[in-house]
């Protein structure tokens, strides 16, 4: 017999069947709300679409005048090590 | 070292053994691989950039003061991030005065669902907007974004540490990352569908 899941019910598993920590049967009660039920299986595509695009963005530069700090700081933080001692 | 396509492969295991032998330029040469990304979670996490730079000087300068410290059983980058965070928490802190940031607090799957923009993609958005627009696109939507809940997306899925990782370098407990993560993940996606829906797909949410 198959419990039908509340799409309430599913969305606390998304995360769950998103990052594939469900066992095999788990899973295949989730898949079988998504292949039932349009609005959810929305949710799903976009939600995968959305960590996608997160994952794939590629970060900026870091401002030069930022980075050209940053630099001068370490290197003053390696000189005072190798002049400490 | 070469890889077969021509590009420098960066083998960060050989750095940091070299930079903890005390090569200056082996450092340096993991700040030059990972300044963007700790640039990027510094601004996320205190959006103010004069706290970011901070936050990226002081995490690198900690990571070379105490590169004695690092053991190499994580990763020089999640032990970097760690430390990253844990500055940028404390900036975020000190600019809030008395209102505490506390990313500890009770949180629920409200009944204010943040699943009402129920709307597919129209298409691809990395092919319809520039890397800057979509930069500026992803930056705007995580900055809507509560402190505790950006913080554990920003760590989860875009620095892709792992659940127990991200529960040690926010202090918080595995479930609290967990339920924290699903709603930051279900209100990034409400955002961008908004922006990136196909044009006259509202009808369907009300099937
Ligand atoms: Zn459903």
């Amino acid at each position: 017999m198959t419990l039908l899941l509340s799409c309430k019910q599913f969305l606390t598993e998304l995360n769950a069947y998103l990052d594939e920590e469900t066992s095999a049967e788990e899973r295949s009660q989730l898949q079988s709300h998504i292949n039932e039920c349009p609005n959810c299986w929305v949710v799903v595509d976009t939600t995968q679409k959305t960590m996608r695009v997160y994952k794939g963005a590629e970060p900026q530069a870091v401002p030069q005048d930022v980075s050209e700090r940053l630099m001068a700081a370490l290197r003053r933080k390696m000189a005072d090590k190798r002049g400490g001692c | 070292m070469q890889a077969s396509n021509g590009s420098v492969v960066f083998d960060e295991a050989a750095l940091v053994e070299r930079a903890r032998g005390g090569d200056d330029a082996a450092f340096a040469g993991l700040v030059e691989q990972y300044q963007r990304k700790i640039y990027r979670l510094a601004r996320n996490i205190t959006q103010n950039a004069e706290d970011a730079e901070d936050v990226l000087q002081d995490a690198f300068l900690k990571a070379y003061t105490n590169l004695g410290k690092f053991h190499g059983d994580s990763k020089f980058y999640t032990w970097i991030v760690r430390i990253a965070v844990n500055e940028a928490l404390m900036k975020l802190r000190k600019r809030r005065g008395d209102k505490m940031v506390s990313l500890d607090e009770e949180i629920e799957l409200g009944e204010e669902s943040v699943t009402r923009e129920i709307a597919v993609w129209d298409g691809n958005p990395e092919q319809t907007y520039s890397q800057e627009e979509m930069r500026k696109l992803l930056d705007d939507a995580i900055q809507s974004l509560k402190p505790t809940f950006r913080s554990v997306f920003q760590l989860r899925d875009v620095e892709e540490l792992s659940t127990e990782e991200t529960a040690e370098a926010l202090e918080l407990s595995v479930p609290a990352v967990k339920s924290r993560l699903l709603r930051a993940r279900l209100q990034l996606r409400e955002r961008l569908t908004k922006q990136f829906k196909r044009k006259g797909d509202d009808a369907f949410a009300f099937l």
